[in-house]
């Protein structure tokens, strides 16, 4: 693919990335302060709306989340995630050491490259275990009042709401660290901003 | 196979989540005054121009017309007061006994009897008017005056008599379909007195507000009891003792014959808005549990009749006192009670039959006896969520047998009478034909009712954090079931918490680090 280029920048995000990337950020927000709220650790839309909003959102989130899939196969951008562990322990070793001493990132992104290998291997995950097995248990414990009809007793109620509550506690520890990695780019805006505009400007 | 299950599923998504977006289509039925229709004024049959002296006459001018209704009447439980469950003899004919009045006795005792459709007891005719007229009369005591001031002959006893006989032929040419008013002269003062019994069932609801009964209600639906206890040949449907008040679950929409005794009956079993997750609880949660949040919400109710204070004499006689809702509290003939208002219910598995003991049962006296239970468990599919009136009670027992006792209570060999609780028991068992040793005790009992009447409207239907809730949940009892909101892992959200407060602390860490290496830099 033609690498665009411009002041230093990558042009590494391209329209509808920046816009799911955004939009998941919406629904997943919603998601964790509905469910939470759902799961009775406080009140704040009351109950009812609670669980309208959640289940609307997660469903909503599902279908989006298979157009994201259609996208990635289609577009080949899945070989972003392909797990590496060439150069895996000098980023470890920048974000431990390096990073504090002024060193630069040992991974020059590109257009092809667009994740170092630790995101490859975080978001690989992210994307293929933690929120598949969150929307497997949803649509489970969703439609809990179909499964005496399909036969299912692959899991309890109990057994999907424990599964469903564990890993959006994974997910919410995932994007509290994702959100601070974030401002580790050349200044603390400018991955951020390379979300938004697509372009991002690496370290000289 | 595998294509199959995916399209389903993908299918159910879709079709869900298309859902959402649709507006509520299903408008509840308005629920108008209903004028029943009669073809025939009874006011102009001959035969009930004549002039009455007897109840039993009275029917007999009923039967004139009506030839079947006494045959097919005798077959039930409003006649027989029998309901038989394999061995067991159920009902105030049989072997039944309550934690309130306790027994009937086999209807020895004359006190119960009040109720009892026949003119006199099983003896004689049935009472037509008792269901069936418009006009209320003490029968017994309008009939013997009657009778009496004929008898004198004098002008002015005539004119008496007259106008008793006047009264008489109204209440026989007034004839309907059963009001509330006539099914409640009984139902509403079940154990002795107004709303004693059922805590959903009192003289409120003659003339209830909409608030009161959303379908009752005379500014709501105006249903009679008939309405929905809409009987065949005399038989009136419900639930008698064990026996469920339905056969199957099945609505009038998938079957116009099937009586109209439950709420799916008429709102099916997926009553609430297309979607709305309320439809996903009808399988466990029976409609009555969210919407008769409390019950006995205008008059009070009894729940709780201590026997074995009874006795007590003032000045060497019987006294009685008065406590809240200006209602008795203590009699020496009854013992202590207590009433309650706006009563909370207690929630069990219900598959719509009951257990309920006799005066043949063996008890254990160490627990505190269930006279009355509910039948129902978590993985009967037929069982709901359902909500009861528990009315503790503390009664006799046979110390020696181990069987609950019932007591004569009325009459003048009766414990209300002589306060003897030795012969009142002697006498009571006697009608009973069940032995008694000779010596009692008393013991803890329980009776259970169905809390089923006293729907309010939607609107006030319970919140969903009246149950889905951490704390004081109305189901905190159920604790094998799954719910969220009110179940959670203290472990898993504990660690859940330190990995979430945890990746803060690292990032603070990080990012603090990261600030001061800068600056120095």
């Amino acid at each position: 693919m033609e690498q665009k280029t411009h002041m230093n920048g990558l042009y590494l995000y391209s329209r509808y990335e920046r816009f799911w990337h955004w939009f998941q950020m919406l629904l997943i927000s919603i998601l964790i302060v509905t469910g939470l709220e759902i799961h009775g650790s406080y009140s704040l839309l009351g109950f009812e709306k609670a669980v309208h909003v959640h289940n609307f959102t997660g469903i909503t989130w599902l279908v989006s989340f298979f157009i994201f899939i259609f996208w990635l196969f289609t577009t080949g951008e899945w070989k972003q995630y392909i797990p590496t562990t060439k150069k895996i322990m000098a980023v470890v070793k920048y974000y431990l050491v390096d990073i504090f001493r002024g060193k630069p990132n040992p991974v020059k992104k590109s257009i092809d490259a667009k994740h170092n290998p630790l995101q490859r291997i975080s978001y690989l995950s992210v994307i293929s275990l933690l929120l598949p097995i969150q929307m497997f248990t949803g649509i489970l414990y969703y439609t809990y009042n179909e499964w005496q009809i399909w036969g299912q007793n692959f899991l309890t109620l109990r057994q999907t709401a424990l599964l469903h509550v564990i890993v959006s506690f994974l997910i919410l520890s995932f994007i509290i660290i994702h959100v601070y990695m974030t401002t580790t780019g050349h200044t603390p805006l400018s991955y951020i901003k390379g979300m938004i505009t697509g372009w991002e400007k690496e370290k000289l | 196979m595998k294509n199959k299950t995916f399209i389903m599923l993908f299918s159910t998504v879709l079709g869900a989540w298309l859902s959402v977006w649709q507006s509520d289509l299903c408008h509840a039925a308005q629920m108008g005054n209903e004028k029943r229709q009669t073809t025939t004024d009874h006011s102009k049959h001959k035969v009930l121009q004549q002039e009455f002296s007897t109840g039993d006459d009275i029917t007999k001018a009923c039967l004139s017309c009506h030839t079947e209704t006494d045959s097919q009447f005798h077959k039930t439980i409003h006649w027989t007061w029998i309901a038989e469950e394999g061995e067991k003899q159920l009902g105030k004919g049989g072997d039944s006994l309550n934690n309130y009045c306790i027994s009937s006795n086999k209807m020895n005792d004359k006190g119960c009897s009040k109720c009892h459709t026949g003119w006199n007891a099983k003896e004689g005719e049935v009472n037509c008017l008792l269901c069936h007229s418009q006009k209320e009369v003490n029968w017994d005591e309008t009939f013997e005056d009657f009778r009496f001031f004929k008898e004198e002959g004098d002008d002015e006893s005539k004119a008496l008599a007259a106008e008793l006989q006047g009264n008489i032929h109204k209440a026989v040419t007034d004839i309907g379909l059963p009001t509330r008013k006539n099914c409640g002269s009984c139902h509403f003062f079940g154990g002795g007195g107004d709303g004693v019994k059922h805590g959903d069932l009192d003289s409120s609801l003659t003339h209830p507000d909409k608030m009161l009964d959303v379908h009752m209600g005379t500014n709501g639906g105006n249903f009679t009891c008939f309405r929905c206890h809409s009987g065949k040949l005399h038989n009136i449907p419900g639930r008698i003792y064990s026996q469920k008040a339905y056969e199957d679950r099945r609505s009038l929409v998938e079957d116009d014959t099937i009586s109209k005794i439950t709420c799916e009956s008429c709102h099916t079993a997926t009553p609430h808005k297309e979607n709305a997750k309320m439809n996903d609880h009808t399988d466990k949660v029976a409609c009555q549990a969210c919407h008769i949040p409390d019950f006995a919400r205008v008059n009070p109710t009894k729940m709780s009749w201590d026997w074995s204070k009874s006795g007590r004499l003032k000045d060497g006689k019987p006294y009685k006192t008065k406590g809240p809702y200006d209602k008795e509290n203590y009699l020496s003939i009854k013992g202590e009670m207590k009433w309650e208002k706006n009563v909370k219910p207690e929630y069990f598995w219900f598959n719509g039959s009951m257990s309920s003991l006799t005066t043949k049962d063996v008890i254990d006296p160490s627990t505190t006896v269930a006279v009355s239970q509910p039948n129902g468990n978590i993985n009967d599919p037929d069982s709901r969520i359902f909500p009861f009136k528990i009315h503790h009670g503390v009664q006799p027992y046979d110390l020696e047998y181990k069987t609950l006792l019932a007591p004569l209570l009325s009459g003048k060999d009766g414990y209300w009478t002589t306060l003897d609780w030795q012969n009142a028991l002697q006498k009571g068992m006697d009608f009973s034909g069940v032995p008694f040793s000779g010596k009692f005790d008393f013991v803890k009992s329980t009776f259970a009712y169905p809390t089923t009447h006293m729907v309010m409207p939607k609107a006030n239907a319970l919140a969903c954090t009246e149950c889905h809730v951490r704390t004081n949940s109305r189901l905190a009892s159920f604790g094998e079931l799954y719910m969220p909101g009110r179940d959670y892992y203290k472990e898993i959200d504990f660690g859940g918490w330190i990995l979430v407060f945890g990746a803060f602390a690292g990032i603070l860490l990080h990012g603090t680090l990261r600030f001061f290496s800068g600056k120095r830099k």
